[in-house]
């Protein structure tokens, strides 16, 4: 393994190229699902339930369908026959998990403030939302469960013919080490037991959900376009929820405006389309609004952690224990229940933790929009605990807290390494990521600046806090989400296509909204075929173009998606060489290709390009005798093993103590996802990452009140950061080549996001520490850094 | 986003608009800049039937020296104000305080005067206009009249304009050899104050007004009695929050705002006074 901070030589792998579709994003000229002109479309609105519980008594539509433009109006019971099954959840993780059913329309009880009761249909967009003022719902409002512990406690039970709040519990601990945790805590000579609440999110991306279903003229196909970031998961589900055939049922993704994980999943509104279109014979088209994306879109997040270290008197890890209750929301979506298992394998972080782990998760019902994945997906989380347990430690041992985590980093030398959990960690050196961030912030020097400014009185407080994370991403070997339950596989197709003229049509089963695939893929396929990437067109997101296909989430599209196109782009090479070699008259082992050329090995003069081939595989008037015309190849890749990005965050800050502001001076983010295939879009990615992960620790916070009610669903009220509030970001890399496949690439989508939480509020903990704070929950808003001061001032008195 | 239906007509003068306004009654809305009230709108918080648009009445954006005072047409956009070098001589605080309002699209489309006959008590105008001793003048059906701007607001975005009157001009004081503070306290850049604070100072005068302490612009006069009596400024500060009601939202509990009002007029007061 070799660790270097500079990319291996390639040809086109490695540059800064822009992305090529940003010329069509930029001028406005892309589509989205908005944009697609479809005439005598029919416009569906959702009535949502103001009350957070409540159990429907009836539902009047009558005056709704007498109003202007109004087609038809429905009520959840009135179109139950509509569906085959309920909302599907892809992940039942335990075999006794409870799963509430579900309908795109509640029938007798809504569960959240939000939860669909009602729809119209209507000629234009403005009189569908006319109409929804006009149908009249009886309801029984009942109280609602808003917190996880008393959700927990079944005081107040969601869904009555459950009997219980409680979804499941899941379990991780080491097999045969019965005893281990307790005798590790037993002994230690230092524990710290730490309690931290992840809030809930709003995804907000910056397009909301939109949704069009277009009944095809004749035969009965359905076309369902969609803002969505799995397109192949949704045509199943679709076809499974309505009952119909598969083969039937097309989706496609055009422009998607962002997703984070929100659109990786199948909502109401979507089956709600696709069955009214069917029931009308009319295209049924829906554009969510952004308070009501709030609501209806699902949610991070959402989590209480418990957490316990145990460590030797040098502060070497010896155990861990962990214990979470994980808010599911009103319903299971299409991960919910997951989402915590995720993070289950990562609460040891980068730490070379023996056979001493316990992990219990508990998830829980309650009357809020349901969970679900956001970036990341449960692994900020556990790298938020394990990042701020660490420097409570340090606290309590009394060493910097960079020195306590170069003491228990995994040491380079064991990797690849088998972790406790049996998972194996394929390539890292965190040392040398450390090291770099520290030399780029200028680590020592902050501190000694630190020891001058922070003296007893100072209202301007600075502080320092680091972040070192593994990710589990690159989902997944379908073998291992077999073990945990999940109900699909982790592969991903691809298809090279080379055409007579030598331009290249790559088909992937990834669906890119906004991460740059059509640039990446054209790079890899242009490394490796000796074109120019502007002649690699990538089809995608479109399954009657690209049937086979897993889509876009978990940090995979590269580590799969992109490697799957460099097998394919391998058989066309062998191909390729066969008829090279065929009209060379010499021996394929003898034929070298580079640059687009194939050549006879110590007959410079013998050579033919690519070109020249695959203009005579479309011929085909001279092929080796028995191979069918034309160049293309397909594979379908399923990875050996996760992808292992890992890194080192750090963050300098800077807090009014008399206000509570925090300002953000300085962030470095040293990541290292292997080779890169494109390092300016690697920066786009750790950029975006960053911002979500400080957007959690200092602006975020999904706040209901204790009726259930969403008290900041606009985006006045719910803080997403602006460019003017993000500090600048400083990236660096360290390049270790995943072992595991032959572009040596691993994941980058979600690791800013998994740094920066932590190393953010590290840094105001440790910028308050000699006022005594010992902790300040997300996000670290000036109201809760000032109360953190003054609770910690008052009970020093 | 989809606002319930509604009338457009435009005016082309002030006396058209109040004839407009005068016609369609209690149902219509005034629209100059449209970026307090179209949000409004499309939340249907806000369902007026009729918007008589009176952004095109050119001749009511101006900025003109009136002598002992700056006069101020109201359809004035934010960012004439902010860029208008008469203004910057005579009313410094003014400038500078327009200059965080919203985001420059925000300030490209705003008007003075929308933002001070919206009345919103988070609003970094109001109480920037109330700290100068502005004077608005309204004109209606039967012509024009002058009222303080302490006289002006009446509570939680309502003020003492008549439902058939028009803000027409606002006039700041001339203040020559005045120091000056504004504090701006929020989250994000765009966002309302969580607490502001505009200030000014000159010889044993003062004038300070706070944003979001209540449910209208504040006058703390309690301040400025302190400073004429001799306070510190520490100890004028003290009393920042005794003329107001301040509330709790999601972003301050009363007893923050409270301590934020006393932290930030101390502070604008330092400055006023460098």
């Amino acid at each position: 393994m070799t660790i270097t901070d500079t990319q291996p030589e390639r040809a086109v792998l490695g540059q800064r190229l822009l992305r090529k579709e940003d010329p069509a994003l930029l001028t406005g000229e892309a589509k989205y699902t908005n944009d697609l002109a479809v005439p005598g479309a029919l416009h569906l609105a959702v009535l949502r339930s103001p009350y957070a519980s409540a159990t429907i008594n009836a539902v009047d539509v009558s005056a709704a369908l007498a109003a202007p433009g109004v087609v038809a109006a429905y009520s959840g019971a009135d179109l139950v026959d509509l569906w085959a099954g309920p909302m599907p959840c892809a992940w039942p993780v335990t075999a006794d998990m409870k799963n509430p059913t579900h309908y795109p329309l509640a029938v007798s009880r809504a569960n959240y403030a939000g939860d669909g009761v009602a729809c119209v249909l209507s000629t234009s967009e403005s009189a569908a939302r006319d109409a929804l003022d006009l149908i009249s719902v009886d309801y029984t409002p009942h109280e609602a469960v808003i917190g996880l512990e008393d959700a927990l406690s079944d005081r107040v039970v969601v869904h009555p013919d459950l009997g219980t709040n409680k979804s499941y519990t899941w379990d991780l601990k080491v097999e045969g080490t019965e005893g281990a945790v307790d005798a590790a805590f037993a002994a230690a000579a230092f524990t710290t037991k730490e309690r931290f609440i992840q809030q809930r999110l709003i995804p907000a991306a910056m397009e909301p959900r939109a949704v069009l279903a277009m009944p095809q003229p004749f035969g009965g196909d359905m076309t369902l376009y969609s803002a969505t970031q799995v397109p192949h998961i949704l045509k199943v589900m679709t076809a499974l929820t309505l009952g119909i055939p598969e083969h039937q049922m097309r989706v496609v993704a055009p422009s998607v405006g962002g997703g984070f994980g929100s659109k990786l999943n199948v909502y109401a509104e979507e089956l709600l389309c696709v069955a009214l279109a069917r029931k009308h014979g009319k295209p049924v088209r829906w554009n969510e609004e952004r308070a009501e994306a709030s609501m209806s879109t699902i949610q991070g997040r959402g989590q209480i952690q418990d957490i316990e270290l145990a460590a030797d008197a040098d502060g070497k890890l010896t155990a861990m224990r962990v214990r979470l209750i994980g808010d599911m929301g009103a319903y299971l979506q299409l991960v919910t229940p997951g989402v915590p298992l995720l993070g289950a394998f990562l609460y040891a972080g980068v730490y070379d933790l023996p056979q001493a782990y316990d992990f219990s998760c508990t998830s829980v019902f309650t009357n809020m929009t349901p969970t679900d994945a956001y970036r990341g997906a449960g692994r900020p989380e556990a790298t938020y605990a394990i990042e701020r347990s660490m420097d409570s430690l340090a606290a309590k041992i009394g060493i910097d807290p960079l020195e306590l985590r170069r003491r228990n980093f995994i040491p380079t030398e064991s990797y690849p390494y088998t972790a406790f959990t049996g998972l194996v960690y394929d390539s890292a050196d965190h040392d040398a990521a450390a090291s770099k961030a520290a030399e780029m912030i200028g680590y020592d020097a902050f501190r000694q600046r630190q020891a001058t400014q922070n003296v007893p009185g100072a209202t301007k407080r600075i502080g320092i806090g680091v972040s070192t994370y593994f990710e589990m991403c690159g989902l997944a070997p379908s073998r291992v989400l077999a073990s945990l339950n999940y109900g699909a596989g982790g592969w991903e197709a691809a298809t090279v296509r080379v055409l007579p003229t030598n331009k290249i049509q790559v088909v992937t089963g990834t669906a890119p909204h906004g991460q740059g695939h059509e640039t990446a893929w054209s790079m890899i396929v242009a490394e490796k075929l000796g074109v120019s990437p502007d002649d690699v067109d990538v089809l995608h997101s479109d399954t009657a173009i690209a049937p086979l296909g897993l889509d876009t989430y978990g940090s995979r599209s590269l580590p799969v998606g992109g490697v799957a196109i460099a097998l394919a782009c391998d058989k066309v090479i062998d191909k390729a060489r066969q008829i090279a070699a065929h009209q060379l008259e010499a021996s394929p082992d003898d034929l070298e290709f580079s640059g687009g050329v194939f050549r006879v090995a110590g007959s410079p003069d013998k050579e033919t390009p690519l070109a020249a081939i695959a203009f005579a595989a479309f011929t085909a008037h001279d092929l080796p005798d028995g191979m069918e015309p034309n160049l293309e190849a397909h594979t379908t890749y399923d990875p050996p093993n996760f992808s292992w990005p890992f890194g080192t965050h750090m963050c300098a800050v800077e807090v009014d103590t008399e206000t509570g502001e925090v300002d953000v001076l300085q962030y470095v983010a040293v990541d290292d996802c292997g080779v890169q295939v494109n390092p300016l879009i690697v920066d786009g990615q750790v950029h975006g990452g960053v911002v979500q992960g400080l957007a959690q620790a200092l602006y975020e916070e999904v706040v209901y009140d204790s009726d259930g009610n969403l008290k900041n669903s606009t985006l006045a009220e719910y803080l997403v950061p602006a460019a003017s509030d993000v500090p600048p970001i400083t990236t660096g890399h360290t390049v270790t080549p995943s072992p595991t496949n032959q572009l040596g690439v691993k994941g980058i989508g979600e690791a800013g996001t998994i740094g920066a939480a932590p190393a953010v509020i590290n840094a105001v903990v440790d910028a308050l520490s000699g006022l005594g704070v010992h902790d300040v929950p997300m996000p670290a808003s000036p109201l809760n850094v000032w109360n953190a001061i003054q609770a910690a001032q008052g009970g020093s008195q | 986003v989809i606002p319930a239906a509604f009338d457009y007509v435009r005016a082309g003068s002030a006396e058209e608009a109040i004839s407009l306004i005068g016609e369609h009654g209690d149902e219509a809305k005034f629209l100059a800049g449209g970026h307090s009230l179209l949000p409004l709108m499309k939340l249907r918080l806000a369902q007026p039937s009729v918007l008589v648009d009176i952004g095109r009445i050119t001749d009511l954006s101006y900025i003109r020296d009136a002598g002992d005072h700056i006069a101020i047409g109201a359809l004035t956009r934010h960012m004439d104000v902010e860029n208008s070098e008469l203004l910057a001589q005579h009313a410094p605080l003014l400038t500078h305080a327009t200059s965080h309002v919203g985001d420059p699209q925000v300030r490209h489309r705003g008007t003075i005067g929308g933002s001070i006959a919206h009345a919103d008590p988070a609003s970094d105008l109001p109480a920037t206009t109330l700290a100068l001793g502005a004077t608005y003048v309204a004109q209606g059906p039967n012509g024009t009249r002058e009222i303080a701007a302490a006289d002006f607001y009446e509570g939680f975005l309502t003020s003492t304009l008549a439902a058939d009157e028009m803000l027409t001009e606002i006039r700041v004081p001339k203040m020559q050899g005045a120091g000056w503070g504004f504090q701006k306290f929020n989250r994000r850049a765009q966002d309302w104050a969580i607490v502001g604070v505009a200030a000014w100072r000159r010889n044993g005068e003062s004038g300070v007004a706070l944003v979001n302490m209540g449910s209208i612009p504040v006058l703390a006069t309690s301040v400025s009695a302190a400073l004429a009596g001799g306070a510190s400024i520490e100890e004028a500060a003290e009393q920042a929050a005794a003329d107001a009601e301040p509330q709790a939202d999601l972003n301050a509990s009363v007893e923050y705002r409270t301590h934020l009002a006393k932290v930030l007029v101390r502070r604008a007061l330092e400055a006023a006074s460098s």
